[in-house]
């Protein structure tokens, strides 16, 4: 990655985190296909909700025949951190347009988020709109095709997990948060890792009494007030 | 396709359509106070370090979560792959290759 940020950039940078796409598509695709799901209703999921764990949430509560109320209020909770993530990466598009920034954000997940935060770092705090769409549109193209595919192999392959693909996201958040740490003069690098310090214990307190999904939200409020306290 | 499954999938698409998109729009017609861009500041290493950790972790229902050995070995080569090479591909790559192994040899 540099301080490229040409339409082509988007493309090459964005490479490394499909296979994060890709890993996690083909277990949704098959899950999806054992929950009775068509590949059409997959690809429609996919292309049209396109937030990964909301997705596998989705597709078990319309197994068990859950209120659409219901399957609502958990998508918007699984997806709620995703208003803090645009909030933030809004912030450097403010002199594009109002097309542009709505294009931007119907794209954005947590890899595009974390890939647009990395680029910050080489780029002098800049992002633009063409770099940034590059990158959404081959990360939203990969997902569609990498759900469908895993659907169609879900009769197919006993055990997908066995290839090891699954730990491509686990990997991929890693590597982002390891070039974060080491990339982002913006905050002190000791700052920085008493942070993530503090977020893993609120994370794996927090994981007792709720959800994953919430405590990862909670650790995540939690670290960014703590940060703003040691920072002072 | 029925009209339940439909109509579910078209209304959990508003709702993460309106997460991603609302806040967008608020930024580009108002200023956010400092305090607020302070806050965001901290968002990218406290969001990523919460989904990896999430991640290292196994959830039990009422009770502290255990630890996900297999990923956190996985997870020993990838950051090392990472220290020597800072690059996100190999990072992925060799923590792919890693847990392959892993289970391919019944570890963790």
């Amino acid at each position: 990655m540099n301080a490229d940020l040409s339409f082509r950039a988007g493309i090459k940078d964005v490479v490394p985190t499909l296979f994060g796409y890709i890993g996690v598509g083909l277990a949704f695709g098959v899950i999806g296909h054992t929950s009775h799901l068509s590949i059409l209703v997959i690809a429609f999921m996919s292309l049209w909700v396109y937030a990964g764990a909301s997705q596998f949430i989705i597709a078990n509560m319309l197994l068990v025949h859950d209120p659409i109320s219901a399957i609502a209020v958990s998508t918007f909770l699984v997806n709620s951190r995703m208003i803090l993530m645009s909030t933030t990466l809004a912030q450097y598009f403010r002199k594009d347009s109002m097309l542009n920034n709505i294009g931007i954000a119907l794209l954005t997940t947590d890899e595009t988020f974390a890939l647009a935060m990395n680029k910050l770092n080489r780029t002098k705090q800049q992002l633009s709109a063409k770099w940034q769409h590059a990158a959404n549109l081959l990360a939203y193209a990969t997902w569609a095709v990498a759900t469908v595919v895993g659907a169609w192999l879900g009769s197919l392959i006993e055990s997908p997990e066995k290839l090891g693909l699954d730990f491509a996201l686990v990997a991929m958040f890693i590597g982002l948060v390891y070039l974060q740490l080491i990339s982002d003069k913006s905050i002190k690098f000791a700052v920085q890792l008493l942070v993530m310090l503090f977020v893993a214990i609120c994370l794996y307190f927090a994981m007792a009494v709720m959800p994953g999904n919430m405590a990862v939200l909670l650790a995540t409020v939690l670290g960014c007030l703590f940060g703003m306290v040691i920072e002072k | 396709m029925s009209l339940y499954v439909f109509l579910a999938i078209v209304v959990c698409g508003f709702v993460t359509i309106a997460s991603r998109v609302l806040p967008f729009i608020l930024v580009k017609q108002f200023e956010l106070p400092a305090f607020i861009v302070k806050f965001l500041s901290f968002m990218p290493i406290t969001i990523m370090s919460a989904l990896m950790f999430e991640n290292m972790l196994i959830a039990r229902s009422g009770q502290l979560p255990l630890f996900d050995w297999q990923n956190i070995w996985a997870a020993i080569p990838a950051v090392i792959a990472g220290i020597l090479t800072k690059s996100l591909l190999v990072i992925v790559v060799v923590g792919i290759v890693a847990m392959a192994a892993l289970r391919f040899y019944g570890i963790g």
